[in-house]
């Protein structure tokens, strides 16, 4: 279930956060509004308590009885987290777009490579390259916020230990759970490191 | 007919204005070297020229057309107009046969085939064709500035803008890179060459301009800047680059 939950989220995760990213970066005055409204998205989600949006999603929405609106826990409990860690994976984009070198945006577009090619083909690969470690970061979160989907019902791994710890009143399970996360953790973290290390060969 | 004309070019960056008003025109097929000190305008001019800089008064006409009237496609006009900076700017990420097919495929829409033919033939040309498949950061300096001359060459353009293309080499390294532009120059190319190499805008150019705080202080051909400039600031520029050695 945790792992479910968080692959689902991960794949909208990386495009929402993207394109909040891509939004955020357009000039001019004519795209102020979009800019200002991904900006206050960005402000509110990383502002407010994870639990707190899947608590609002898991109870609030169902609760509203809106007809068509799914009611399952599990589906709403990955939209808040998609929204939250959108709005962090955001950032780590943005600053990836921040740190390609004015210059290669100019030698694109000196190339007759439109704004969009040029975003597409020049810097968002690179941006991205960089930005894989601080990325995966995010995600290692992630993993282990998939715990607090529990809160509002769906029985995943953390919920079922509760489960077990009431029952038997014997605290093993919780420190079951916990390895288990950490299990999940570990293979993800040492894959950061590997690609830190790559990319720091590749560049000498 | 010419083949860039400026007429009262004034550019600012906030409130320091960096070009007053600059008149320059190139006749097609000619190579005009602009001199002066770091801080005169130079790259800030030729940035103009190929509008990645917006100018804030006057009208600079390429090949016949005002490119600075409003409305006109700034990516059109860049098609036909290459550029190659101090700091080569090569893609990183990409080979040097993508970086220099990119723009080809991706703007003027040719097949990969087509595209990739063209690049090695100018690979080929400029000695640079075992290179194709290696990343930028695998080359020299030199090799890398010959690969982004090439990138610009394979938009076929009318008219390159080379601004000070040698000033980041080994000076071991120049020779190659200036021998590339000397082939470009034999080979009928108009060129607008911001450099600080005076023996080689010596020996190319048919007209050199001195840029001193923003203006064309001084134009003539190279005998007459170099040999018997009229200002005084222009004799004592050059005096300064001959006590540095450089001339």
């Amino acid at each position: 279930m945790n792992i479910k939950i968080f692959l689902i989220a991960e794949a909208f995760i990386l495009i929402i956060g993207l394109t909040i990213a891509i939004l955020r970066s357009l000039p001019g005055p004519v795209f102020f509004p979009v800019r200002l409204l991904m900006i206050v998205y960005t402000d509110f989600f990383r502002g407010v308590p994870t639990i707190l949006v899947i608590y609002l999603f898991g109870f609030g929405v169902p609760a509203l009885a809106i007809s068509g609106v799914p009611r399952s826990e599990f589906v709403w409990g990955i939209v808040a987290l998609t929204l939250v860690y959108s709005a962090y994976v955001s950032e780590v984009y943005r600053a990836g777009i921040e740190s390609v070198h004015p210059s290669q945006e100019a030698a694109a577009r000196s190339l007759g490579l439109s704004k969009t090619k040029a975003m597409r083909f020049v810097v968002l690969p690179q941006a991205v390259r960089r930005v894989v470690p601080p990325l995966l970061n995010d995600f290692i979160g992630l993993q282990k916020d998939t715990a607090l989907v529990a809160l509002i019902g769906p029985v995943e791994a953390f919920r079922q230990s509760q489960i077990e710890v009431a029952a038997n009143f014997d605290y093993t399970p919780y420190f079951a759970t916990a390895l288990l996360f950490v299990a999940l953790t570990i293979p993800m973290a040492r894959f950061t490191d590997w690609l830190v290390a790559r990319e720091q060969r590749r560049r000498r | 007919m010419s083949a860039v004309e400026l007429h009262g070019v004034r550019k600012s960056f906030g409130e320091e204005e960096v070009l007053h008003g600059i008149d320059l025109g190139v006749e097609e097929h000619q190579v005009v070297c602009l001199i002066g000190a770091s801080g005169s305008g130079k790259s800030t001019l030729l940035r103009c020229v190929n509008l990645l800089e917006p100018i804030d008064e006057g009208r600079i006409v390429v090949g016949g057309e005002e490119v600075t009237a409003p409305g006109v496609d700034a990516d059109r006009v860049r098609r036909g107009i290459g550029i190659v900076f101090q700091a080569y700017n090569l893609f990183p990420h990409m080979t040097v046969l993508r970086n220099v097919t990119l723009a080809p495929r991706e703007v003027l829409g040719k097949s990969k085939a087509e595209a990739e033919a063209d690049a090695l033939e100018l690979l080929v040309r400029f000695g640079l064709v075992e290179r194709a498949g290696d990343y930028p950061d695998r080359l020299s300096g030199g090799q890398q500035q010959r690969v982004a001359i090439v990138r610009a060459l394979a938009m076929r353009p009318q008219l390159m803008l080379l601004d000070e293309v040698t000033s980041a080499l080994d000076p071991e390294l120049v020779g190659e890179v200036l021998n590339v532009i000397r082939e470009l120059a034999a080979g009928g190319m108009t060129m607008l060459i911001a450099t600080h190499e005076m023996g080689f805008a010596r020996e190319i150019a048919n007209l050199v301009c001195f840029l001193d705080g923003g203006v064309i202080l001084e134009q003539g051909p190279p005998e007459q800047i170099f040999s018997a400039p009229r200002e005084p600031r222009t004799r004592q520029f050059l005096q300064r680059i001959v006590q540095a050695g450089r001339l």
